[in-house]
């Protein structure tokens, strides 16, 4: 166990690698973030196939493995165009300005324990800081400006609406974001991405019944409703479906990137999923126990050690660009009112809350000494069951007397069309077959 | 760590010299080119590069907390929400060189060199005479974050609080002076119009120009599947075009034009 625990790397682990590793470890970063863009718009394309009964695309490549391959080198020989009314240096610039912070954010993401590369030991995360989550925070706000600045510099008004969209946007939900993540630097008590990792390897000893086990670590279990608000605010912040309002296709054409072609259309594309990639990292590094092997893997000694931490990490993003499909396939865009609505009054809020019930609870168990497992017992079940009592015995909404129930309206013209009650008239094939049937039936007899 | 001791003299190391020296020009160019750009977007955006340079110094000079919160805090939310009003303002706005107060300029610039004369002069004497205790030493105790924690939530934990109090005082009085009370129902919101367009005859969108017709100008109005023109697809504020032969004609001579130019394309004489 002493060999394993050696392998989770601190904070004094960094900042001593020799250049070359250096060298290696940021191109293999930008290697892995372009791989998994190819690979997560070909997984999104499939995946929402699948779910809308569709096969989704197999034409280029061995089952369509090579189509986003395709798509990229067809964008970068599209025609580069440059509105008349374009800023032309901001308009050059935002798709830029987009890109870098998405590849810079994960720097600090944890992707294994420490390995050797060539004889040399090195953590498996480029460099990390007391306050290496913040730094992701940092560089997506400053993603923020390339899009706002894209929708500005182009010199329209549909991409203008997207960007003033996507400023409110993002900084609203960059407010839950950040909120939703206190809690986890309270209990891990750090800011380091490596530090929290190695906070949830194992949780505190739970005694519950008697009985004496390892509570959960990883901090999903651990803090829920943090994890249920970053999970929100991150689709938010990644403008991703139902809360794609700045390139609401319905209402803006293509929202702040509608003037864009060619590469520097491709370079959004890029920091779109690319964000979402961070985002689901750092989902993992957070609360999914970073790149530790998930519990019944964990039960074989060595799966915490060596490479394989990269596997289960890497599936573990995986599993989070899948939730970010599943809900672009499942729900409806939301109006723009209710999005804002939603973040402010919601998500702030209960994400204050929440930050005070821990920190509560953080003091009461240092000064009082409780244990974790007669506080989820004594607190969090009656918790549990009077939240569940007041969903069940709340009352329904009275049905609003204003909308007409029952048949809709059936004349010719009205919504819907085609109408409930329309006839379909039988298939000529079918009338004919009929008809030949029964002319031998009638012939039968006859003869 | 064995760079402590070097951290704790009053030392500039190589790294640190080179940092500045390439963030000190970024962050003056900024500085200019703020207060020298004429349009209101791209001063703004200057000022966020040099903002950028600062949060860059802090890092290298050992405090990554103020670093990272430079960066989210000023050029994340703050410089973001100047964009945001900028834009609403107009993208054609800039500033108007005629000067509207004589010698208003030479004023400006006199008086500017004076105050940072002023301010310059009055930071070099209150630091010059002071001996840092080395950065070992000052976060000797938990490191950076918590060295921060502890100084804001214990010996300036009442400036803390008096600075949060003056900024929700601020915040809740724009509030109050840009808010325009509507009474409640006087005009339909976002939420309101959607449930009136559901409930009304017509929920779905209006049909677009062009739909069935053939051209794609937005002034051909679009046809109905038996020909006839649909008269919500008539643009506002613009003369349309004659609807096209087929309009008077029924559903078959439809498919027989189709059929016909099929013929013609495929080089089979009709």
């Amino acid at each position: 166990m002493s060999n394993l625990a050696a392998e989770s790397p601190t904070l004094a682990d960094f900042g001593t690698d020799v250049w070359w590793i250096i060298v290696i470890k940021v191109v293999g970063i930008f290697a892995l973030l372009v791989a998994l863009t190819l690979f997560a718009i070909l997984f999104e394309r499939k995946v929402v196939g699948r779910m809308q009964q569709r096969i989704g695309p197999n034409r280029v490549g061995p089952r369509g493995g090579l189509q986003s391959l395709a798509d990229g080198l067809k964008l970068a020989f599209k025609e580069d165009i440059m509105p008349a009314l374009a800023d032309k240096p901001i308009y050059f610039l935002a798709p830029v300005i987009a890109a870098v912070p998405a590849f810079l954010a994960f720097s600090v993401i944890p992707i294994g324990p420490i390995v050797s590369i060539f004889g040399e030991r090195t953590p498996l995360q480029l460099t990390d800081l007391p306050v290496g989550v913040l730094i992701v925070l940092a560089c997506s706000a400053m993603g923020v400006y390339g899009i706002v600045l894209a929708g500005w510099a182009s010199g329209s008004t549909y991409p203008l609406l997207g960007s003033l969209r996507s400023a409110a946007q993002m900084i609203s939900y960059e407010i839950a974001m950040g909120l939703s993540i206190v809690a986890v630097f309270l209990y891990a008590g750090t800011m380091s991405t490596s530090g929290i990792v190695e906070a949830q390897e194992s949780g505190s000893e739970v005694s519950a019944f008697g009985l004496n086990f390892d509570g959960p670590g990883w901090y999903a279990v651990v803090l829920p409703v943090s994890f249920i608000i970053y999970c929100i605010a991150v689709v938010g912040e990644t403008n991703r479906a139902p809360f794609d309002l700045p390139e609401a296709e319905s209402e803006l054409v293509g929202g702040f990137h509608t003037e864009y072609s060619s590469l520097k259309f491709a370079l959004f594309y890029l920091a779109e999923y690319i964000n979402m990639v961070t985002v689901s990292a750092l989902a993992a590094t957070l609360f999914l126990g970073g790149w530790r092997a998930p519990w019944p893997i964990s039960i074989w000694d060595g799966a915490n050690s060596g490479w394989w931490p990269v596997l289960w990490f890497i599936g573990k993003v995986i599993l989070g660009l899948f939730v970010f499909t599943w809900l672009r396939a499942t729900l409806p865009r939301m109006r723009y009112d209710q999005f804002m609505r939603f973040g402010w009054k919601v998500l702030v809020p209960v994400a204050l809350l929440w930050i005070l019930v821990v920190a509560t609870m953080r003091v009461l168990s240092r000064e009082y000494d409780f244990n974790a497992g007669d506080i989820a017992l004594y607190v969090g079940i009656p918790v549990l069951v009077l939240v569940m009592a007041v969903v069940w015995l709340w009352p329904d909404k009275a049905p609003d007397p204003t909308v007409k129930e029952g048949v809709p309206p059936t004349t010719r013209g009205a919504f819907p069309t085609p109408p409930l009650d329309l006839v379909v008239p039988p298939s000529p094939p079918l009338i004919k077959r009929d008809a030949v049937a029964a002319g031998k039936r009638g012939g039968g007899k006859r003869a | 760590m064995s760079h402590a001791a070097v951290l704790a003299a009053d030392v500039v190391s190589s790294g640190e010299a080179g940092a500045f020296w390439v963030l000190g020009p970024i962050a003056l160019a900024g500085a200019i080119g703020m207060v020298l750009s004429r349009n209101a977007i791209h001063s703004a955006l200057w000022l966020v590069l040099t903002m950028l340079s600062l949060g860059g110094f802090y890092f290298v000079q050992q405090a990554p907390f103020l670093g990272a919160v430079q960066i989210i805090v000023y050029t994340g939310a703050i410089m973001i929400l100047f964009l945001f009003v900028l834009m609403l303002v107009g993208r054609d706005y800039s500033d108007s060189i005629v000067e509207t107060l004589r010698g208003q300029r030479v004023a400006a610039i006199l008086l500017g060199i004076g105050f940072a004369g002023l301010v310059g002069g009055l930071i070099a004497d209150a630091t010059s005479g002071v001996e840092s205790v080395g950065l070992a030493e000052s976060n000797a105790d938990g490191g950076n974050v918590a060295a921060i924690a502890r100084l804001l939530f214990t010996d300036y934990l009442l400036a803390f609080e008096l600075t949060s109090a003056l900024l929700i005082t601020a915040a809740v009085g724009a509030m109050i002076l840009a808010h325009i009370e509507h009474e409640s129902g006087s005009r339909p919101g976002q939420k309101e119009q959607s449930i009136a367009r559901i409930k009304g005859p017509r929920p779905q969108t209006l049909t677009g120009p062009g739909v069935f017709a053939r051209g794609n100008s937005v002034a051909a109005p679009a046809l109905l599947p038996d020909g006839s023109v649909a008269e919500d697809s008539r643009a506002t504020g613009m003369k349309m075009r004659q609807p096209p032969a087929i309009a008077s004609g029924s559903i078959d001579d439809l498919d027989d034009v189709t059929v016909d130019s099929g013929a013609n394309r495929d080089g089979v004489p009709t």
